[in-house]
């Protein structure tokens, strides 16, 4: 009947041709179009190529150096690079990064997951805004203003902290010492954990903040107290942000220069005790030798910047990847 | 009768026995109060004052609600105790900080100070200023600036507006672990290729290197910024046949401009107080060096580890006095920005 010309075929369309179909999945069919979007993408390969040339010239340089050294790289315990033959190692820069960054995350991270539920759970709320921001601003705070701090003000104050560790701990081995100025690795550590606190501190709140309002809710329905709560619905939820958050602390403590080269008085040796002065970190290391160096010896500073900058690439690397794996897990993103 | 009988056993109401709410400062009291007296008495200083009043606070705080309230509650008052006593005990150092700093600092921080070189005051001496340090920061900072802004802006303009499979995953995750580069790498960097091409340090050397430390911060945070441009605004654009770098240059940057400006300054603040790289590549100077392409220069992050480093009274004075500068600058940077980010949030979309 009249369904015929009601599916009446319209007018055939033209077919695009291949050569446009290509060109409409681009997107960019414009001139404007493809320069942007080169510029953008070229910035964005730019960054790439920087951190390939970064590992590639320290590879470089780092090779010319350990070819020529007579010690062992890994285990011996000096940094002569002014004589001939020159050797070299970075078991005691090792040694001093990893142990002073221990120190300062074992102080550092409690202390600022406390801090963070002060700040989102505990703390009056008209309070809890100006100190945020507060700690805010603390993280912006030039880390030699916290070296400067940290070697006139806070190593004479550690006399007293180290006399009642000998004095209680002493037999320890760890904790004995000899009067010398306290410009040792656990100085150093509990330097590195008041920098670091404010960063680990803000980016756990952020965590805490995001936990469901209804789980908490559930929990104190369920006639759970404060503490209980946050054991239960807080801690959990934020277990692997607060991981991360001490990884990128741990980073910064790993690589923080200016703060150890003032407060740390160096030498090349592993002491036993945390409170003797001595040892070193590799940042430290690289700023202190550095005005005194040859060409050889630069070459042979940044074979160990080099190390340096693997195990933060590996720390950082690893504590995105926990980020990454919280996101898809998490329950705020279903 | 029974049934009367259980009544009068039941508590009146459903909650427990409570303590008081003032209990908590009224221990508090009790425990600083206590400290005091056995630490005057036995001679300690006020850290043990301190440490003592706090161990009180928290044993006093515990026996007290286990016996009146139960042992969770008990528990409960305890871990509150503890926060409070964290944050309390952070708060020593940090608050130290920046007080020492601005006491110090104010002592020989006046004009002459700021608007005066190195170039005739000996370390030992007094006097002298950090004009040529403020100079060299500003010019170091500002140009490491112009290269990496518009880099990490167009970074992440490629991510938000076009990224897409491999280079853009590539790309984030890259730029998340160059957020973890340690300053004295990107410094060792531009070191070793002036090392290849055998240059003296010189001022731009010094921005390259802080370029490199500025391009990731750039980018997470323009990033979130254009994140937040609500898609509604694009599609608009795009239905109205506008072709798409001209809706990302039209709509999306301007909507989003605060947020961006925002993170940039923050980032400048960051890049301001680094010293490693400076310590590497610009050496310092002790004169006024306006070029920032030849010869070396002088920072104000450098010029306070080369104060403390001449280890004498009036060389502390400067490093304070050119600390509080640092800090002060910094701190005007910050909170400009975030008054910015505040003044000029994009609207979402509800």
């Amino acid at each position: 009947m009249d369904t015929t010309q009601i599916t009446d075929a319209p007018p055939p369309t033209p077919q695009p041709t291949a050569a446009e179909q290509k060109r409409n999945a681009r997107g960019a069919t414009r001139p404007g179009d493809r320069i942007f979007l080169g510029l953008s993408r070229g910035s964005g390969i730019l960054l790439l190529v920087i951190m390939a040339a970064i590992a590639v010239f320290l590879t470089y340089r780092a090779s010319l150096a350990l070819s020529k050294n007579h010690g062992n790289f890994l285990t011996t315990f000096e940094w002569n690079t002014n004589v001939t033959p020159p050797s070299f190692g970075i078991a005691v820069l090792a040694y001093g990064t990893v142990i002073s960054s221990i120190i300062a995350m074992v102080l550092a991270v409690p202390v600022a997951v406390a801090i963070a539920l002060f700040l989102t759970h505990y703390a009056p709320r008209r309070l809890a805004g100006p100190i945020a921001y507060v700690v805010d601003l603390l993280a912006a705070v030039p880390s030699i203003v916290y070296g400067l701090w940290g070697a006139l003000i806070l190593v004479p104050h550690m006399n007293g902290l180290f006399g009642w560790l000998n004095d209680f701990f002493g037999w320890t081995g760890i904790f004995s010492w000899d009067q010398g100025a306290p410009r040792s690795l656990l100085t150093v550590g509990i330097l590195l954990a008041i920098m670091i606190l404010p960063i680990i501190t803000n980016v756990s709140r952020e965590v805490f903040r995001q936990v469901p309002q209804m789980h908490e809710e559930a929990a104190l329905a369920l006639g759970a107290t404060r503490w209980e709560v946050i054991r239960m619905a807080v801690l959990p939820f934020g277990r692997s942000g607060v991981i991360s958050a001490s990884m990128l602390g741990l980073g910064r403590a790993l690589g923080e220069t200016m703060a150890v080269a003032t407060v740390l008085s160096p030498d090349f040796l592993i002491h036993g005790s945390l409170l003797n002065p001595g040892g070193g970190t590799f940042a430290q290391n690289i700023a202190s030798k550095f005005s005194e160096a040859t060409e050889f010896g630069r070459d042979a500073l940044i074979a160990s910047g080099l190390v340096l900058f693997v195990i933060t690439l590996l720390v950082n690397g690893a504590a995105r990847m926990i980020i990454a794996r919280r996101k898809e897990y998490s329950g705020a993103n279903a | 009768m029974s049934n009367a009988a259980i009544a009068e056993k039941r508590p009146s109401t459903l909650r427990g026995a409570s303590l008081p709410k003032w209990s908590p400062w009224a221990i508090a009291a009790g425990s600083v109060a206590v400290a005091v007296a056995v630490g005057a008495g036995a001679g300690l200083t006020k850290v043990q004052w301190g440490l003592i009043s706090g161990l009180l606070f928290l044993v006093a705080t515990y026996a007290i609600a286990a016996k009146v309230e139960g042992r969770r509650q008990a528990k409960d008052r305890i871990a509150t105790g503890l926060v409070w006593v964290a944050f309390l005990v952070a708060l020593v150092p940090l608050v130290s900080l920046v007080w020492v700093t601005v006491v110090r600092g104010v002592k020989v921080l006046d004009v002459y100070f700021l608007t005066h070189s190195m170039g005739l005051v000996a370390d030992s001496q007094p006097g002298g200023g950090i004009y040529h340090a403020i100079i060299g920061s500003l010019e170091q900072v500002g140009l490491a600036t112009l290269i990496a802004a518009p880099i990490g802006v167009l970074t992440a303009i490629y991510l938000v507006e076009y990224g897409r499979g491999r280079l853009a995953q590539a790309v984030t995750f890259f730029v998340d672990v160059m957020t973890g580069v340690p300053s004295i790498v990107a410094g060792l960097f531009i070191l070793s290729l002036m090392l290849i091409f055998n240059m003296e340090p010189f001022g731009f050397a010094g921005s390259l290197a802080l370029a490199i430390l500025m391009m990731p911060v750039v980018v997470r945070s323009t990033e979130e910024m254009l994140k937040l441009v609500p898609n509604e605004l694009r599609e608009a654009s795009l239905a109205l046949g506008v072709p798409k770098w001209r809706t990302i240059l039209k709509v999306v940057l301007p909507t989003s401009i605060g947020g961006i400006t925002t993170g940039v300054m923050l980032a400048i603040a960051r890049i301001a107080g680094e010293t490693a790289p400076v310590l590497l590549l610009v050496f310092g100077n002790r004169f006024i060096n306006n070029d920032p392409f030849s010869g070396p220069q002088q920072s104000l992050p450098l010029y306070i580890y080369q104060q403390y480093a001449a280890g004498n009274d009036y060389a502390y004075d400067r490093a304070w006095a050119a600390s509080l500068t640092l800090i002060a600058f910094v701190m005007i940077l910050n909170l400009v920005a975030r008054g910015i980010a505040r003044w000029k949030a994009p609207k979402t979309g509800r």
